[in-house]
């Protein structure tokens, strides 16, 4: 067990503490979570590339820093970052999924037609994904690119696209063999957002916000060379970028911050003659998350070691998704409830504390539990890849068996 | 950087648990806890070869001169194979009172004894916890009046190292007079506890005890429970995916039922990180001393809440086999609910983590 990162490291987080001290007036607020950034979020975003603090170790060459691949850099930055409270790089579905498929799997033209304008901000994209009939079974997608004078067309519908009314394009799954299996019928294009047919309209979800859109094309035309990987591809590709949706919601510096907001709420918020903190009940609840919030810090260092040490994350990896946004709902469930009846307080009312910002959170976190692999397909990969327990069988079986049984003399039920 | 166990770590935690596969099969532990006295010589003599008893001694006794983690290591190993033995007071809290509180003569006496396993010392340190059934000790000219709750490693212990009602360690003799010694029958068979009531008995306070080293006793106690815990909790679910990988109904491997994977895939899920977190706090008992009290505490009420979930699930993956004594599943969700209770359950646990932190005003 050795927890120094060593002096070089030590030499490395001084430069990006004196950074951060000197330039955070530079920052934009943590608010400002624009899908289209603004210009000081822009400016602010080209200063950290040009000094290596976002964008690190994306090639020169397509607008990055260039630097070797470091993870304990990457840690420390994110760490020092997380410290003092400013925001670091931009983080959005182009700069964290398109960019590393891209970089894994685009054409050379493609990687520098894309990729800086992505990193600063120019271009903002949305993710087309999931469609109303293929959430958890996302290779069921249905959304059609047929081919006629060399060109896609494309026709259906995707759902739970965040930023698709700022986006400038779109990365987008279709079904370009429909006489393909399932996973071997789609490609993955990429199209501009004003090309003609398309209609983004927003998904208002239960914080009374519209954080995610629905897409419809009708005939959406796309040139035969805006697809990344091959035609039939489109499934590899994708999975290429999920990885890192994943990575990117299990983030042990967030939930530390999270529980430190929690703690500050209950030892300002006053219950009756004490604050929340003094009431034995919450108080016990309180411990109890930090001591889950602690396990996950350093279930996320023993990850960090073994991919220094080159090791597969394994079991410690698996279970980050699940256990991370659970927690975080958790948290704010907790904060709500240390509240009391101030708990309920939403929409811009007298007394509502923090904006209304723990309610948001509680819905959002469910959402989060949901997206990205729900808990139960979590769980499913935990059982299947980490203990290695039997899959499903497979559904010809199943329908097999579903005839059967639907060929059995049934009771009638509720008969009187 | 290196969050993890070192080679050497590896190696002994390799090496415990083969000798443990080899001298301690279940069959072995049903036969001991059918007795009346449930240690295992056999194994007793096993974890005497591979010099744990001497782990936390001090090498200018003798002692192998280790750290906590390595402790938890073998903690662990002792609870994946129910191991019926003396471990936490005799092997880890006694060393580490001597060498942080005793006198140049008590360690002299006692430490080179407990590595050549002439010597066990059990520890009695509940009451500066949690109070139950009026219990206490107090300490005046040289005596121990009262009594001492939940002295751990009981059986078979030489002498006992008692904490009085002001948290000062004091040793006395098993067979000191004045004192009378009852041995209490817990759910866990593999280990043992009495409890110990004193007339008058004479005994000796550790010399250089500034009064802190009862609170190191409770970390690191808390720290090896939690060990333990997570070694019973890693056989439970191995077993649970084991069983569900084998048993069949309605035509299916039980383990390819959601309803079940899920249980399983809920059991790994939370037990994953505990054991991040049991390694963190025990290189924190040796590395980190500013940290290591609380983050012990949250070692021990999280593997408790955890592995009650995951004793209580993996039971219910085997169905009604789980709940029999044929399989033996028992014995480790018993050694759970030991782990859970003892040196405080979580609540007791959380608020002293609470007034750790200054989060309890005092009255």
């Amino acid at each position: 067990m050795d927890l120094e990162y060593g002096p070089e490291y030590d030499v490395f987080r001084k430069q990006v503490r004196a950074f951060i001290e000197a330039h955070s007036h530079l920052a934009p607020p943590s608010s400002d979570r624009a899908a289209r950034p603004s210009s000081k979020a822009v400016e602010w975003q080209k200063l950290l590339i040009e000094h290596g603090y976002t964008a690190r170790t994306i090639p020169q060459a397509y607008g990055g820093y260039g630097a070797e691949p470091d993870i304990l850099q990457s840690r420390i930055i994110a760490e020092e970052f997380a410290r003092a409270r400013v925001p670091g790089g931009l983080s959005n579905q182009g700069i964290s999924m398109f960019v590393p498929t891209l970089l894994e799997l685009g054409t050379e033209e493609q990687k520098r037609r894309w990729i800086e304008p992505t990193l600063k901000g120019d271009v903002v994209w949305c993710q087309g994904y999931s469609e109303p009939g293929a959430g958890s079974d996302l290779a069921n997608l249905k959304t059609s690119a047929h081919i006629e004078n060399d060109e896609f067309v494309v026709n259906g519908q995707k759902i739970w696209t965040s930023t698709a009314k700022q986006a400038d394009m779109i990365f987008c799954l279709v079904r370009t063999e429909p006489d393909a299996p399932k996973h071997g019928g789609i490609s993955y294009l990429i199209f501009s957002m004003d090309t003609p047919g398309i209609e983004v309209r927003p998904l208002k979800t239960m914080t009374g916000h519209a954080e995610f859109n629905e897409v419809f094309f009708t005939d959406v035309r796309v040139p035969m060379h805006q697809i990344v990987g091959q035609r039939g591809q489109g499934w590899f590709v994708a999975n290429a970028t999920l990885g890192h949706e994943r990575g990117m919601l299990g983030d042990p510096d967030a939930l530390e911050n999270r529980l430190e907001a929690l703690i500050a709420l209950m030892q300002e918020e006053r219950l009756g003659q004490g604050r929340a903190i003094d009431n034995p009940v919450l108080r016990d609840r309180l411990v109890a998350l930090q001591a889950e919030v602690a396990a996950m810090k350093y279930n996320g260092m023993r990850i960090l070691s073994n991919s220094l040490r080159g090791e597969p994350g394994g079991m410690a990896k698996l279970i980050v998704k699940l256990q991370s946004c659970e927690l975080a709902h958790q948290i704010s469930a907790l904060a709500i409830d240390a509240m009391g009846e101030l708990g309920i307080l939403y929409h811009h009312s007298p007394r509502e504390r923090e904006g209304g910002a723990w309610q948001w959170n509680y819905m959002f976190q469910l959402g989060l539990i949901i997206g990205g692999g729900t808990a139960q397909i979590q769980k499913n990969i935990i059982a299947e890849r980490g203990l290695e327990m039997p899959r499903e069988p497979k559904l010809a079986k199943i329908s097999d068996a579903a005839k059967a049984t639907a060929d059995m003399p049934r009771h009638k039920q509720g008969s009187a | 950087m290196d969050f993890g166990l070192s080679q050497d770590q590896q190696m002994l935690r390799d090496a415990v648990a083969r000798c443990l596969a080899d001298t301690c099969p279940l069959d072995h532990v049903r036969e001991c806890t059918e007795r009346d006295n449930p240690l295992s010589d056999k194994v007793l003599r096993a974890v005497q070869d591979l010099g744990i008893p001497g782990m936390l001694v001090p090498e200018e006794h003798g002692g192998l001169g280790m750290t906590l983690l390595d402790a938890a290591i073998v903690a662990e190993q002792l609870a994946y194979a129910v191991a019926p033995v003396p471990f936490l007071a005799s092997h880890v809290l006694t060393p580490i009172a001597l060498s942080e509180a005793g006198s140049k003569e008590q360690k002299a006496h006692w430490l080179p004894k407990i590595v050549s396993g002439e010597a066990r010392i059990g520890v009695a340190i509940s009451e500066t916890i949690e109070v139950r059934d009026g219990a206490g000790v107090s300490f005046a000219a040289g005596k121990l009046n009262g009594t001492a709750l939940f002295a751990l490693d009981f059986e078979g212990a030489d002498a006992f190292i008692v904490a009085d009602s002001g948290g000062r360690l004091h040793l006395v003799g098993a067979k000191a007079s004045g004192l009378k010694a009852i041995a209490l029958t817990t759910i866990d068979r593999t280990r043992s506890v009495g409890e110990l009531r004193f007339d008058g008995a004479e005994a000796e306070p550790l010399a250089d005890d500034g009064g802190a080293a009862v609170g190191r006793l409770r970390a690191a106690g808390r720290v090896i429970l939690a060990a333990d815990s997570l070694g019973a909790g890693q056989a439970m679910i191995e077993k649970a995916v084991d069983y569900a990988g084998q048993r069949e109904q309605f035509g299916r491997l039980i383990g390819s039922f959601q309803a079940v994977k899920h249980m399983c895939a809920e059991m790994a899920a939370r037990h994953e990180p505990c054991r991040s977190l049991v390694w963190y706090a025990a290189h924190a008992f040796d590395a980190v001393p500013t940290e290591a009290s609380l983050v012990a505490c949250h070692a021990k009420s999280h593997t408790g809440e955890v592995h009650r979930f995951v004793a209580r699930t993996s039971t219910e993956v085997h169905g009604g086999m789980g709940f029999t004594d044929l399989i033996g599943l028992h014995y480790w969700f018993k050694r759970i609910g030991f782990d859970r209770q003892v040196l405080g359950g979580p609540e007791t646990v959380r608020a002293e983590a609470a007034a750790l932190q200054g989060w309890i005003k005092a009255a």
